[in-house]
């Protein structure tokens, strides 16, 4: 692990900066439950930072700290070398914050182009008589934005089913509109909860090949939650470990494989 | 209409560029659906993207006569490469993109291929693969940069920034010399045929073979400038070379490359092709689709389509083929075209099409009527790689389901004694690449090549017919042809049989083992109240047997029709009382009988066949999936069929 704030030179080539996001003594309380006990740890721009721990380990709780959904009663969260007041979710997506669900949460009625359409709400200005009417600046916008959409659509390979409703799609499919819904706020940092739950191995190949094609293409960096031990070795450059709302491990995937508490946590010790 | 000599500004594919430029310069040449809308590029526009490509490659140092592979999805730029080395006498191997990497290696390494232009970072991956033996490509270049950021440019660039140094270079002159030294001799294409033995051969066409051909078969058909294709079809086929370049150059029609390979049906419903060629198994597809809606669909809705399909059944081919057509069913056509064939068209997106063709493995009969009642000019042709695919093909009113039509313009046929067809005409190959011995093999001295089907030519009409690949037919005791494939295909065009072995090679009279379809019959019985409990006992039914019986009286009456195969037509048969099956070595993997394996093991009813038994007690052997294996025990009824007297039939 770098503990240099400098940046540096992945052995694949890519550059990964200073740190984005600083966690510094987190602390989250759900009543008498301590759900993340005064857990720190960064994220560096343009790296693919992978969470991982045993189910309840706090790490969807982490995500929902980062993207301002849960408010922590202790620490601080910093951004790009500011600390961060505490605020509402939309005022975090406006800070190029953007996520995934574990369970899939589209809107499943509309077709997967409104899906992803709405992915770029945070980047539509005209008010909304002017949408209303679809005059002006409205139309221009609304231009600009399918321009955006169709981008990704081409990116995530979904042309085919552009026009159809996401009720109808199989699993692995929208999970796949789920991250281009996210990709279309164009986040600086992108928090993908769980994306290759329920897959089979050939949906988790192509869904780890679009998150590093993500991240290689757009340079965004990405914080991700997976439960798959293969994927998170293979794709992400550091990994935080958790279990029982503590941290047990941070490091390089070989750094963390070999630390004994991560073994401890996911194959169980006896306790004498 | 085969209108001569190939004029000088015509004597490469590039100068036919040229021709549209000046023809048609401000319509379109090329579409591509690219984020949701339909780009397009007039042939003004192709023309200088082509030329940017082909400075490009001068730059990187491309040299006459190199062989530049060429991979990838339908799209522009590909065509665009395939010109672009063209126009500077370097000679464009497209290969199919879902080769496996040693089919690529392979084909790399015999053309010497110096340079690739490939669609993406999957197929630069396969490239690299087939590279790790000897590294003969000197420089790749790839459309769609998407994964490549970080690989080793070296030795690889983009296609926008090839054609960026291109744009830049000052060698314009050069090149334009190198496409004016171009002639109808020069190379045009290599494609490699796919081959079911052995290497696949690359196959050297040449200008004159490309022109000629493209020119022949637009004239046949009529195709012209304002026609719209779909390029969908792998580029590394003659087929799409031919349509996609070959004639779209010849006739400055429109190539429109879909989105994606999953949008295809989509996207033929936008463009509305005016021509259009499908394997079989695409319109096999359409109809399934439309047919399972149609069961979905409400009583009116589905009482009407059921109506106007029984009478554009009826009427909808002869109107197609201009044959008279009474007025009251004129009107009533009409009013269905109003009502479902133009919606249904359209749905399908072929309400333009003017001439859509078939071809590669047979056409189900009711299928092909299907489109052709509707009022879709749907043919079929006949042809191979190394004729420049056209041998014969369907003239507008002579169609039908059972022959692939007449010697295409320029084509000369012959059938030799064994009944293998041979053909000669301008697109007859030039040779294949570094292979002498085959090209010899393949090729007489006069120009005469071998199919390797055999068919005959129907009195009357002209057509030719093709029966099977020529190796598989055999001779009867009396010295007639044996085509069992012939027969045995024109069982299983019906939906009950499954499968249908015929023998007779060598005998005095054919008979036939058939499989039912569980699924179709098994429907049937269901609907019928037909009870069961068993493949075996279903096989044996009564009115199952009749069901099959009428089936083979109904083949051999259409067998006898020809009188050089009427010998072929089954005197006897039997339902088998098993699948054939793989598991049990009956079949090859790909569901293709083996005939000598299923006669050998079933020795007992072929006797049984022959000796006029009237049931047979058997035995049989059988495997099941996880390996173990049991007996089976059956008593099968063996049937006689009609058999129509060809003499009698020839004379009346």
């Amino acid at each position: 692990m770098k503990d240099t704030v400098d940046s540096y030179v992945t052995e694949d080539g890519r550059t990964i900066g200073g740190v984005m996001m600083d966690m510094r003594g987190i602390t989250l309380r759900f009543g008498g439950v301590e759900a993340i006990k005064d857990i720190s740890f960064d994220i560096r721009e343009g790296e693919i930072r992978a969470i991982i721990g045993p189910n309840g380990a706090g790490k969807s709780s982490m995500l929902n700290v980062i993207s301002g959904f849960y408010h922590p009663q202790e620490g601080e969260v910093w951004f790009r070398g500011e600390k961060r007041p505490p605020m509402k979710p939309y005022q975090v997506a406006r800070q190029g914050i953007a996520r995934t669900f574990q369970n899939i949460a589209l809107f499943e009625g509309m077709s997967v182009l409104d899906n992803i359409m709405t992915g770029r709400l945070t980047h539509m200005k005209s008010g909304m008589l002017a949408q209303a009417l679809w005059m002006g600046k409205a139309e221009r916008e609304e231009t600009e934005n399918r321009e955006a959409v169709e981008r990704i659509i081409d990116f995530l390979e979904i042309q085919a089913i552009r026009k159809t409703p996401v009720s109808r799609l199989p699993y692995g499919l929208k999970k796949r509109v789920e991250l281009a819904r996210a990709l279309a706020a164009e986040p600086k940092l992108l928090l993908l909860d769980e994306p290759m739950a329920g897959m089979n191995v050939e949906e988790k190949e192509d869904m780890s090949r679009y998150i590093l094609d993500v991240n290689d293409e757009f340079g965004t960096t990405v914080a991700l939650i997976e439960h798959d031990m293969g994927v998170v070795m293979d794709i992400s450059d550091r990994v935080v470990v958790m279990d029982y709302g503590r941290k047990i491990g941070d490091g390089t995937p070989s750094e963390v494989r070999n630390n004994q508490d991560v073994i401890d946590a996911y194959l169980g010790v006896a306790h004498d | 209409m085969n209108s001569g000599a190939i004029g000088d500004d015509a004597r490469s594919i590039p100068h036919l560029l040229a021709r549209n430029v000046a023809r048609h310069g401000d319509k379109p040449a090329y579409r591509e659906k690219e984020f949701g809308i339909w780009q397009s590029w007039t042939w003004a526009q192709a023309a200088e993207e082509i030329d940017a490509f082909a400075l490009g490659l001068l730059e990187l140092g491309a040299q006459v006569g190199d062989h530049i592979a060429i991979t990838g999805r339908n799209r522009p730029a590909l065509y665009w490469a395939m010109v672009a080395a063209q126009k500077i006498g370097c000679i464009p191997v497209p290969l199919y993109q879902d080769a496996a990497v040693e089919e690529i290696a392979y084909a790399l390494d015999h053309a010497g291929a110096r340079f690739a232009v490939v669609g993406d970072q999957e197929m630069v991956d396969k490239l690299i693969d087939a590279q790790a033996g000897n590294m003969t490509l000197k420089h790749v270049i790839y459309v769609d940069g998407r994964g490549l950021r970080r690989y080793d440019h070296t030795a690889m660039s983009s296609f926008a920034d090839t054609q960026a140094a291109g744009r830049a270079s000052a060698r314009r002159a050069e090149m334009e010399a190198l496409t004016q030294a171009r002639t109808l001799d020069d190379t045009c294409v290599m494609l490699y045929t796919s081959g079911t033995t052995g290497r696949p051969k690359g196959v050297v066409l040449s200008n004159r073979n490309v022109i000629a051909t493209s020119r022949n078969s637009a004239e046949f058909d009529r195709l012209r400038a304002g026609d719209e294709v779909l390029a969908y079809l792998p580029m590394a086929w003659v087929g799409d070379f031919i349509f996609s370049i070959g004639q779209a150059m010849w006739t400055g029609f429109c190539v429109n490359c879909p989105e994606s390979p999953d949008t295809m049906l989509t996207d033929l419903r936008e463009i509305g092709p005016t021509y259009f060629f499908a394997p079989p198994r695409v319109f096999e597809t359409q109809l399934t689709t439309v047919m399972i809606r149609m069961e979905d669909a409400g009583r009116i809705k589905k009482a009407m389509f059921d109506h106007y399909m029984a009478l554009a059944r009826r009427v909808g081919p002869d109107l197609l083929d201009r044959k008279p057509v009474g007025l009251l069913d004129r009107i009533r056509y009409r009013l269905g075209d109003l009502l479902v064939y133009g919606p249904l068209k359209n749905t399908l997106g072929l309400s333009r099409v003017r001439v859509g063709y078939t071809a590669g493995e047979a056409i189900g009969p009711e299928i092909f009527d299907f489109y052709r009642s509707l009022g879709i000019n749907l043919k079929q042709l006949y042809g191979q790689t190394e004729a420049t695919v056209f041998i014969t093909q369907q003239p507008d009113g002579e169609v039908r389901s059972d022959t692939v039509g007449v010697p295409s313009p320029g084509v000369e046929l012959r059938i030799d004694d064994r009944g293998e067809v041979f053909y000669r005409s301008p697109g007859t190959f030039e040779a294949y690449y570094k292979n002498p011995e085959s090209t010899a093999s393949t090729k007489d001295p006069d120009g005469w090549v071998a199919t390797g089907d055999a068919g005959f030519i129907e009195e009357g009409s002209g057509h030719l017919r093709i029966i099977d690949r020529a190796k598989d037919v055999g001779k009867m005791a009396d010295g007639a042809m044996f085509a069992p494939k012939y027969v045995e295909n024109k069982l299983k065009f019906y939906p009950n049989i499954l499968e249908a072995v015929v023998f007779g090679a060598g005998r005095d009279r054919c008979v036939a083992f058939i499989n039912i379809d569980l699924n179709a019959v098994g429907n049937w019985a269901e609907r019928n109240n037909i009870a069961y409990s068993s493949y075996q006992e279903l096989s044996q039914h009564p009115r199952v047997l009749d069901q099959v019986a009428d089936h083979v009286n109904a083949v051999n009456a259409s067998v006898a029709q020809d009188p050089m195969l009427a010998a072929c037509q089954i005197h006897r048969f039997l339902v088998l009382h098993k699948e054939l099956d793989a598991d049990d070595g009956e079949m090859t993997r790909t569901r293709k009988v083996r005939r000598a394996v299923v006669g050998d093991k079933f020795n007992d009813l072929v006797t049984a066949l022959y000796d006029g038994s009237d049931t047979i007690a058997t035995e049989t052997e059988v495997t099941y999936e996880d390996g173990r294996k049991g007996k089976l025990r059956a008593t099968l009824d063996i049937r006689d069929a009609v058999v129509v007297n060809a003499a009698r039939m020839a004379a009346e």
